[in-house]
């Protein structure tokens, strides 16, 4: 590789930074033009996963709906859930943390600039892939989990058979295989392959990111940020990145096995040949499971940011709050069978995993109390930003609570597969999550653009969030208990679910309408001049000690760092962090 | 601050519930399940540790909000307030608050493993029975592998009998779920998983299917008939007979029409005919609530409905369309809902 002098290299890259137009965005290797392009299409995805919950609680609205056809509804409750983890939470906290980290770190960029590159245009093709699915009629339809061997390939549904080589030949074709021990109605449509390369694309795409993360944070941090300094939200995506690492292999590994059972005609899956369908379970939630905390750790990150800035205060416990996201992070290697208490585990094992689901709970409790001491003796300020942080300690409690119960495993018995896991899974992902993205979206968007948030428009979509939130996942949790399995297209009355469904039926729509009003509000903010201040909120970090936006190379000088809040320092040399810490 | 509410929320919502239930008549289903009313040992014993963790968690959070909502007024920007002292942490604070949840978890835990290694486990040295239960997309078939007879989509049980359930799955994963009389078990190609229940009244209950197992998942369902010994004995001794012979003409037509058609290929009706059962055995058809998994109650003009076009009713069911003319439905209707 030819390496010109230092300065044709430096004209370069003033170039390439310099550049504007759509090419500039097409061959961009700038984090922060790649972390904007990241967080613009998981938001893209964001709505259409949105629609897709509106289509499931319309159909579920009213008992015996006929709104949508079962498979219809199958192939959208599927898509909801794959779009909402792997297009939208996944990506938009690599935007964020593409955008943020080497700004938070004092750094001029990710480590590995078009790696970096690569991983977006990665993500793109999965969510292109998946996406273009249903232009086939053939969206995956088995469930964000896949299980296996609902989705092997072969034999087809009777029905399908019948089609085919009509009735009489197919019973009889039929009672040969049932005699064989072959018969159902799997997955002979291409729905699968659409998953299982939709899903893999992204797993390249979140594997670069992750190593680019850990190398960046790692080696690239500004002179005097020690690991102990540094932002929790780099934290944060620091161990997130670490869990993305040791994680994904194991949902390649499953994927492609049942790509190879599809295709190749082996049967890791299949019982009749040998094949153990359990295998798939246990293979993807030891990713699975790792995942649920790759979709909130950096939502913590994001609220030990927000938490403090308006309360005037540093981070109560900043190594507790550290520590307890590592501690999670290790622990979550190792209770992926709580997803798998049903299955008939033997007692002693489903003993273990009811105890290492136990244990990662008292991690995630201390950082709860340190959320809530960080506001105590505080000068609270109720920009919206903090109101989807303080909204999020509440909601992301009560996820907490109802994911605890369920760690009891006899109790599980009951209510897994139920609503009563839908519900957790919605308190932990909208109300802790998606509260903490939009806790970070207002707080960071002065950043992003040089333009402040409309403030009332941001109350009313907090308000409508929290309520919506709570009507639409609140009642799932008694469905639960009134024995309504979850992924039903739909249900009889007379079972006491009409009215509960009908409630959460109306918080998807408040939802909605929250999500509209953020909508207009981002596109009438942008309508507007760029008049935002570097540092808007009086904020510790960074990222805020540069201008609104950053220029390319994020800092004219390296910040030199001497304590946790560097920018603080700065403002307050009568009375500096560093000399508090030790 | 609407928080605080959802400890309201909850009562609220039971009480209404509550009422709801009471004012429902009840339907072909019985009693609309319920965890926390339970009519077995095994859910009641379930029931109980949601009551355990329910308090609990119900304490924790209005403990935790109170004090965090505490402090989102008390401390709320004031104009003049000087600025907040900068506090970094209180190590002593932080290890109190690591080892008072740890205990309340511990105990929860040690609740749960007595529960899980002991209480729930099936008793030694009681009066049993044994059923296989076969899950199909999307109905559910019963053997009684003692009593020499299968039926399907109703399950009837003996009360405080300990029931030894085989989980048996055709096709692919299905989960075995009875709400108001034990927990479930999940139904898997390959592996003997087994699971027990003991019912305390007699009654109708619920069962369904949990684990997602394709396009009619939520039609695969199953009425469980909890009943007095002798009422039990007399339905078995019931079941194990051949079919009733018709009498009606038309009923006697439709024996014929079925012995004769496409029927036979998946069906069997003792003393009919032999074979492959791939649809469910119909021997004491017209006996049964349900149809087809649950999505219709059996009537004689459901089952007129269904035979027309069972796709129309159950898309993606195994049965096909045969098109059957009117004379033949009628026949058929005849003569299986006099199957007794």
């Amino acid at each position: 590789m030819a390496v010109g002098s230092v300065a044709t290299q430096g004209r370069t890259v003033q170039q390439s930074w310099t550049r504007t137009g759509i090419g500039s965005w097409v061959t961009t290797t700038d984090h922060k033009k790649i972390g904007v392009m990241y967080i613009y299409t998981a938001f893209f995805f964001f709505l259409f996963g949105g629609v897709e919950a509106l289509l499931v609680r319309t159909q579920l609205a009213v008992p015996n709906n006929h709104f949508l056809t079962p498979e219809q509804y199958d192939q959208v409750f599927t898509m909801h859930a794959t779009i909402m983890i792997f297009l939208f939470v996944m990506p938009i906290w690599t935007g964020f943390g593409n955008y943020l980290v080497p700004l938070m770190i004092g750094a001029r960029d990710m480590a590995f600039p078009r790696l970096n590159a690569l991983g977006y245009w990665l993500f793109l093709a999965g969510g292109i892939v998946l996406s273009a699915s249903f232009l086939f009629n053939a969206a995956p339809n088995a469930g964000w989990f896949s299980y296996a061997p609902l989705t092997e390939a072969t034999p087809g549904c009777l029905t399908q058979q019948i089609a085919a080589q009509g009735a009489q030949a197919a019973a009889a074709n039929a009672a040969t295989s049932a005699a064989q021990g072959l018969q159902g109605c799997f997955s002979p449509g291409q729905n699968p392959d659409f998953w299982i390369v939709g899903i893999n694309l992204l797993g390249i795409a979140s594997l670069t990111g992750a190593i680019n993360f850990v190398v960046t944070i790692l080696r690239m941090r500004a002179p005097g940020m020690t690991i102990n300094r540094m932002p929790l939200f780099t934290w944060m995506m620091m161990v997130t990145s670490f869990l993305l690492i040791f994680a994904l292999p194991s949902l390649t590994v499953a994927s492609a096995l049942l790509l190879f059972d599809r295709h190749l005609g082996t049967h890791f899956y299949q019982a009749s040949a040998g094949g153990d369908p359990l295998l798939w379970q246990h293979l993807f939630w030891s990713f699975g499971h790792p995942e649920v905390y790759i979709l909130i750790l950096p939502a913590f990150g994001i609220i030990s940011e927000v938490l403090p800035v308006f309360s005037g205060k540093p981070i109560f416990g900043y190594t507790f709050i550290a520590w307890s996201g590592v501690a999670i992070g290790f622990l979550s290697f190792t209770v992926w069978a709580h997803h798998m208490f049903a299955v008939g585990l033997p007692p002693i094992a489903q003993a273990f995993f009811a105890s290492s689901t136990t244990l990662i709970a008292i991690p995630t409790a201390v950082k709860i109390f340190n959320w809530v001491a960080t506001t105590y003796y505080g000068r609270i300020r109720f920009n919206v930003a903090m109101l989807f942080g303080l909204g999020f300690v509440a909601m992301f409690l009560i996820g907490g609570l109802n994911g605890a119960a369920l760690a009891v495993v006899p109790f599980d018995y009951q209510v897994t597969d139920t609503y009563f896991v839908v519900a957790h899974i919605h308190y932990v992902l909208f109300g802790g999550s998606v509260m903490a993205l939009f806790a970070g979206m207002y707080y960071w968007f002065p950043k992003f653009s040089g333009r402040m948030l409309n403030e009332g428009l941001g109350q009313a979509q907090f308000w409508l969030y929290l309520i919506g939130l709570n009507l639409a996942f609140f009642p799932m949790h008694i469905l639960g208990l009134l024995g309504m399995p979850r992924r039903q297209f739909t249900y009889p009355s007379g079972l006491g679910w009409d009215t509960l469904n009908l409630i959460s039926t109306i918080g998807a729509f408040t939802l909605a309408f929250g999500t509209l009003l953020f909508v207009i509000n981002f596109f009438w903010t942008m309508t507007k001049p760029r008049t935002a201040s570097d540092d808007p909120w009086d904020a510790f970090t960074l990222e805020w000690a540069t201008t609104s936006p950053p220029p390319p190379e994020n800092f004219k000088t390296v910040p030199v760092v001497r304590s946790r809040r560097p920018l603080y320092d700065k403002k307050h040399p009568e009375d500096p962090d560093w000399r508090h810490e030790h | 601050m609407p928080f605080h509410l959802n400890a309201n929320h909850v009562k609220m919502g039971a009480i209404a519930l509550g009422v709801t239930l009471c004012a429902l008549a009840l339907g072909a289903w019985g009693t609309p399940p319920n965890i926390l009313q339970p009519h077995g040992y095994l859910a009641k014993t379930e029931s109980n540790l949601f009551w355990i963790i329910f308090g609990i968690a119900t304490f924790i959070f209005v403990v935790v909000m109170a004090a965090f909502i505490y402090s989102i007024i008390r401390f709320r920007a004031r104009p003049g307030a000087p600025a907040p002292r900068q506090i970094h942490g209180l190590n002593w604070l932080e290890i109190t608050w690591t080892i008072i949840p740890t205990g309340v978890l511990v105990a929860v835990l040690i609740v749960t493993l007595y529960t899980l290694l002991g209480a729930i486990q099936q008793p030694t040295g009681v009066p049993t029975m044994t059923v296989n239960a076969v899950g199909h997309q999307w109905w559910w078939e019963f053997q009684y592998p003692d009593q020499h007879f299968v039926t399907a989509d109703e399950l009837h049980v003996p009360v405080n009998m300990v029931v030894h359930v085989n989980l048996i799955s055709h096709d692919v994963i299905h989960s075995f779920w009875i709400p108001d009389l034990a927990g479930k078990t999940d139904v898997i190609p390959g592996h003997d998983n087994t699971m027990w229940f003991k019912s305390d009244t007699p009654g109708y209950y619920r069962g369904e299917c949990a684990e997602f197992c394709g396009t009619q998942h939520a039609h695969m369902d199953f009425e469980v008939v909890v009943q007095s010994q002798a009422d039990y004995n007399a339905w078995v001794a019931g079941q194990q007979q051949t079919a009733a012979k018709p009498t009606s003409p038309l009923a006697i037509a439709g024996e014929k029409y079925f012995a004769s058609a496409a029927c036979v290929g998946c069906h069997v009706i003792n003393g009919v005919n032999t074979g492959n059962l791939i649809g469910p055995n119909l021997t004491h058809f017209g006996s049964r609530q349900l149809i087809a998994g649950g999505v219709l109650d059996n009537t004689p003009q459901n089952l007129a409905l269904w035979l027309k076009n069972p796709q129309a009713i159950k898309d993606g069911s195994d049965m096909p369309n045969l098109h059957l003319t009117q004379q033949q439905i009628d026949e058929l209707v005849a003569y299986l809902e006099s199957l007794k």
